[in-house]
């Protein structure tokens, strides 16, 4: 199987096998162990509670523009005590943009994961239970959408569907789908052989309740890996297509990506003003990725000494 | 009848006065030490390097039309008449003077003697008439609006029409070269605007042998056009103060002085123009002395390149920015809703915040400048409490609009789209509107959608003056039914139309005043500014002279020390 | 062997063709068309009717999309809308900056990221382990072109270290004729030129290396580990072997085979990241002329470097993994 070499996840060989229910707990006990780990998951959990409390923490609307009479070209006023991270300029409060920038975020995040996933999880599934043919021709596809570098991809995506939130997600969902998609029948074809697969077949079960009953659930801990990366990717890759102009139409909403790159039209005069949401864009990410990676090596048998 | 034209439309405008100010501040000519290249005749070379936004796409000032390409063609090529520097004043150019008869048919220009073409050509009227007749047989897709759209709007059709799009009469009779220097342009039907269309860069006279040598081909590649002849991109001769010397693709593109410039010679050796596109990354590359000079200064930096002694210099503002109405949709045919947003928008806030100080709330679609701007004109108040009363007095009660703003995109008159777009709806917003807002590219989406399909509601449009007369600002928006505007009011089309054909200089301001009038009470949309664009100069650099057209002669600038 | 790498070459084939039906329904969806593209600012219905019927967009879609694919194969994509120039000249001319800052980017990722993996393997579960992880992961989390701002602030305006903007010294006029301008200065013996060539590479290259960097750590240091509880390495150490000689022989002989294989497949990775890099150092490459292109909706050249980054990646890849096979036996296609 040539194919699944060119793939980065897959190359990696660090895909854990099926650990044993005493192995997922044991598991679990290195990663609260593991500072990293710990460190990942209080990033996301300020992440997540800013996100969905944004409206109790932050003191104004995000799109109140009341202090535009303090704005002056260059002149923007920094940090003071009715105004945490100071005004922006177009007359509104940072801190409570950035607070409500964690929900724009996370959103992007989540749909754009779930989009990706269940689209790449449904071909992969499609392509490993059935073999053959369907196999032949999901992989094509694949590899089709695997042969443009996701950034690419998502580039060219977000440019056709235009200016919306909705075609960010959808540009970095589709990007994600070959990931998903590979991850998933490499799975399949790993379990095909299994012995309670074999047992399985032997008793008499179906395709499908082997599938849906077995081989799927078995499969759930790479994805959570998966898409634990995935999310803080999303992240990162919506503030790169922000930058190049591909966001949502409307830029009075918050959003950590947009910000940063509206940021840079006065980087000069006020620094600090990209360095808010770039610092909130790195946490974020860097929460998920280093869940993802903890999680992973937990995971993985070889990283036990 | 002898006419000298030199005065005509003055404009009286700040020139150069600001920018030789403020020159002072020591900082470091820039560069890495080892720039080599010293052209023999002693000391370090001047080198003046512009940081431009794109590459030119051609030297062949025939087909273009865009700010980048009309910059580097300004200091290689010139025109019969020209620009005094700073202004919009028509001053002698490769013509020393010029006749225009009685009935405004023939122009008969005397040419300056002793010019050479920068490859030893001679200039003389046949070399002119060259020119003429090369522009006048334009075929196939030459004919194209993009690419030959000065001609056309100065001279109308071509020889043959051969494009649907092509005008079918064409303004252009004949040139005769009547002797060496004596060149008679004879044309079809008089036009007030021509002398003042001809200073156009396009409108330069080229050397004859170089266009024949290099080839003027366009080339259908693809789904779209190609410049393939080799006349102004490896062959280039013009009369200019400068010559071509390289072009290296996304690099650089390299002038020298022309020794044998009949003019002034200009004090720099060597002019740069070096493309960065990123408006940030040029304002870096200013502060570090990479380039001498940028264009699209951002408000916001203006304190940060004076503190590090280099100049910020503005031109005069020669543009409209306005936020336009769809007058076709019900909710803008309701008189009390047009008031009611003049009312709410804070334009003066915005422009406090977001403009430099030089730019002036506008109250009417041309600028001040401009003869025919209606004096008597107070403009609408910032008033929301006056606002929220009118639409409450309108009986409108879906108050949902759509509001569109071009993306990525930086014009003169609208330095960033987005901040004027999120200033005005949150200022309608507060007065009781929905907004809901719209924003695609700006080429070629947002022009198709809003000026062809007329699919805006709200949006945002502007206009910057190609020549100093009033049709080129009204007469284009409200001349002719409009799409993006969305209506035809009888009146104002009329006073318009009457004001083009009127020969009288009075009469027609007059008109044009009254036209500002009409159009300021019935309010198909409201303009808020008048911007100055600013231009950034390294410290070191004197005597840029910026120009209401965005014309600069590169001749005049020096470098100190 | 060479079955293989003709059966490889063979699936290029219906990828290409695939990605031609994409990139060509991709232009057909643009709001606003092709003419439109073409016309700008001052198009009239007329004008675009006439841009139409000459481009011969008023004919059915399948005959267009039979002489789009009939350019495509000759590497004709028409001419950039940006440029009025040939898309194939275009990237001929742009192709060599970024694969110049690629490599430039690969190079610093490869020599800090082997030996920074390597080191949190031999030092797993310390706080060294835990410094080199996060820090490598830093760079995935931040924003390239936030990145690449923030250093050039730094190390180019505020120091003054290193040049802001461009490939080289414009003032310096020197010869290009490969368009690598590290090499070209070599080839000229210019080696001023060369100098300040890579003056120019180091800012952008460091930005754009921040990704490989991070998958080259993870990699290196998984790698590493896995090879160290395998029985040869056990055995080894058992026998007495020299810690030493247990490094060179066994464990980086070894662990470096996945490590070669992501170091290809970034390349490719790299190619298309550049898009973000060289918009903020103007450095002329593919990926600013995408970046630039993709505003002003340059289609022409957005579809031919699609295409071509598209070839070029898959070509890597397949020489990826007939290197991978070549160094490890267990891998070798029936």
């Amino acid at each position: 199987m040539s194919v699944e070499t060119t793939d980065a996840t897959t190359a990696t060989a660090t895909t854990p096998s099926r650990p044993p229910a005493s192995l997922g707990r044991e598991a679990l006990r290195r990663l609260v162990r593991n500072p990293m780990a710990v460190v990942g998951m209080v990033l996301i959990g300020v992440f997540v509670l800013v996100a969905i409390f944004a409206p109790l923490i932050a003191p104004y609307s995000p799109t109140d523009n009341s202090w535009l009479d303090q704005v002056r070209p260059g002149q923007y006023p920094g940090p003071s005590a009715e105004h945490w991270l100071g005004i922006d300029p177009l007359g509104r409060d940072v801190f409570s943009r950035i607070i409500f920038g964690a929900r724009q975020s996370l959103l992007i995040g989540v749909v754009a994961l779930a989009l990706g996933a269940i689209a790449g999880i449904a071909l992969g599934v499609l392509a490993g239970a059935f073999g053959g043919w369907v196999d032949t021709l999901v992989m094509r596809f694949v590899d089709i959408m695997l042969s443009v570098p996701g950034l690419l991809f998502a580039i060219a995506v977000a440019a056709m569907l235009g200016q919306s939130l909705t075609s960010v997600m959808i540009a970095i969902a589709v990007v994600n789908v070959p990931i998903f998609a590979r991850l998933l029948r490499g799975e399949m074809l790993g379990q095909r052989g299994a012995d309670y697969v074999l047992a399985a077949r032997s008793l008499g079960i179906s395709r499908s309740a082997i599938v849906f009953r077995h081989v799927l659930p078995n499969s759930f801990t790479p994805v959570i890996v998966q898409g634990t990366l995935t999310l803080a990717l999303a992240i990162v890759e919506a503030a790169g297509l922000a930058f190049l102009g591909l966001s949502s139409s409307n830029p009075s909403t918050p959003e950590w990506g947009r910000m940063l790159t509206d940021a840079q039209e006065t980087l000069t005069s006020a620094p600090m003003l990209a360095v808010y949401p770039g610092l909130a864009i790195v946490l974020a990410a860097l929460g998920f990725t280093l869940v993802g990676e903890s999680l992973r090596e937990a995971l993985d048998p070889k990283f036990r000494r | 009848m002898r006419v000298h034209r030199k005065a005509g439309r003055v404009l009286a405008l700040t020139a150069a006065a600001g920018l030789l100010v403020a020159a002072c501040g020591g900082d470091d000519s820039g560069g890495s030490g080892d720039s080599g290249s010293g052209n023999g005749d002693g000391g370090d070379p001047k080198t003046f390097i512009f940081g431009s936004s794109e590459d030119p796409k051609t030297l062949d000032a025939a087909y273009v039309s865009d700010g980048e390409s009309l910059r580097v063609i300004y200091q290689v090529y010139e025109t019969l008449v020209a620009l005094e520097p700073g202004t919009t004043e028509v001053v002698p150019g490769l013509a020393e003077e010029w006749e225009i008869s009685p009935d405004g048919l023939t122009y008969t220009f005397h040419l300056r003697e002793g010019v050479t073409f920068h490859d030893g050509e001679p200039f003389n009227a046949e070399a002119v008439c060259f020119n003429f007749d090369r522009w006048y047989n334009f075929t196939g897709p030459q004919q194209s609006g993009d690419v030959s759209y000065y001609w056309q709007t100065v001279f109308g059709g071509f020889a043959t029409a051969d494009l649907e799009s092509s005008p079918p009469t064409s303004r252009y009779g004949s040139c005769d070269a009547t002797d060496e220097l004596t060149a008679t342009l004879n044309l079809t039907e008089p036009s007030s605007a021509l002398l003042a269309g001809l200073v156009l860069p396009p409108f330069s006279i080229a050397s004859p042998k170089a266009i024949e040598e290099g080839g003027t081909d366009i080339e259908q590649a693809g789904d779209s056009l190609s410049y393939t002849g080799g006349f102004g991109s490896e062959v280039v001769a013009g009369t200019g103060p400068f010559k071509f010397v390289s072009w290296e693709r996304g690099e650089s593109l390299t002038l020298e002085r022309n020794d044998d410039y009949w003019g002034e010679a200009p004090a720099l050796d060597e002019i740069i123009f070096r493309p960065i596109p990123d408006p940030t990354a040029r304002l870096q590359a200013l502060q570090a002395g990479e380039i001498d000079a940028y264009e699209g200064v951002n408000a916001a930096d203006i304190g940060a390149i004076e503190s590090n002694g280099d100049q910020v210099v503005e031109r005069p503002a020669f543009n409209v920015g306005y936020v336009g109405f769809n007058n076709k949709l019900p909710i803008f045919q309701n008189e009390k809703i047009r008031q009611a947003i003049s009312h709410a928008l804070n334009r003066q806030g915005l422009l406090d915040a977001a403009y430099p100080e030089g730019a002036v709330v506008a109250n009417q679609f041309l600028p001040p400048e401009q003869w025919g701007y209606n004096q008597s004109i107070e403009g609408y108040e910032y008033d929301p409490d006056l606002a929220r009363q009118l639409i409450a007095d309108s009986g409108e009660t879906n108050l949902t609009l759509e509001f569109w703003y071009p993306a990525d995109v930086s014009r003169p008159y609208m330095p960033d789209p987005q901040a004027v777009y999120e200033s005005f709806a949150a200022d309608l917003q507060a007065v009781g509107f929905t907004i809901v807002p719209k924003t695609v590219p700006w080429t070629p989406d947002y022009l198709q959608n809003i000026q062809g399909d007329g699919l805006g509601q709200l949006f945002l449009l502007g206009w910057t003056g190609d020549y100093a007369d009033p049709d080129n600002f009204v007469g284009t928006f409200f001349r002719q039914d409009r799409p993006e505007f969305g209506f035809s009011d009888p009146a104002i089309q009329g006073l318009l139309n009457e004001a083009l054909a009127e020969t009288d200089q009075a009469a027609r301001q007059a008109l044009y005043e009254e036209a500002n009038q009409a159009i300021y009470d019935y309010i198909p949309g409201v303009p808020f500014v008048h911007n100055q664009p600013l231009l950034a100069v390294a410290g070191h650099i004197t005597g840029y002279t910026p120009s209401p057209v965005s014309l600069e002669d590169f001749d005049l600038i020096d470098i100190e020390g | 062997m060479l079955r293989f790498i003709v059966r490889r070459l063979a699936l290029l084939v219906p990828i290409l063709l695939g990605l031609s039906v994409l990139l060509f329904a991709w232009v057909r969806a643009l709001p606003g068309g092709p003419a439109y593209a073409l016309l700008g600012e001052r198009a009239t219905p007329e004008a675009i009717a006439a841009i139409e019927s000459q481009l011969g967009l008023d004919r059915p879609l399948w005959e267009q999309y039979l002489q789009f694919l009939g350019r495509a194969v000759r590497l004709d994509f028409g001419a950039s809308i940006q440029t009025g120039q040939p898309v194939t000249e275009e990237m001929l001319r742009r192709f060599p900056a970024t694969i110049e800052l690629a490599l430039a980017a690969l190079l610093i990722a490869v020599a800090v990221g082997i030996p920074l993996g390597y080191l949190a393997a031999r030092r797993y579960g310390t706080w060294i382990d835990n410094l080199a992880v996060t820090g490598s992961l830093l760079g995935v989390t931040i924003p390239i072109f936030f990145l690449a701002y923030m250093l050039k602030y730094v190390f180019a305006v505020e120091l003054g270290w290193l040049p802001t903007a461009g490939r080289a010294d414009p003032r310096a006029r020197a010869d290009h004729p490969t368009g690598f301008y590290v090499l070209d200065g070599i080839v000229t013996g210019n080696l001023d030129a060369s100098w300040d060539a890579i003056q120019h590479l180091i800012l952008p290259a460091l930005a754009l290396s921040s990704i490989p960097l991070a998958v080259i750590v993870r990699i290196t240091r998984a790698s590493v580990l896995n090879v160290v509880n395998e029985d040869y390495v056990r055995t080894a150490e058992a026998k007495g072997l020299l810690p030493g000689t247990i490094t060179r022989r066994h464990v980086l002989k070894n662990a470096m085979l996945p490590v070669t294989t992501v170091i290809g497949l970034q390349l490719g990775v790299l190619l298309a990241g550049a898009v973000l890099t060289e918009k903020v150092f103007a450095f002329s490459g593919v990926g600013q002329f995408m970046a630039d292109g993709l505003v002003q909706r340059d289609f022409p050249t957005i579809q031919g470097f699609i295409l071509v980054i598209a070839i070029v990646y898959v070509v890597i890849n397949m020489i990826v993994d007939l290197v991978y096979g070549l160094l490890d036996p267990r891998v070798r296609v029936s």
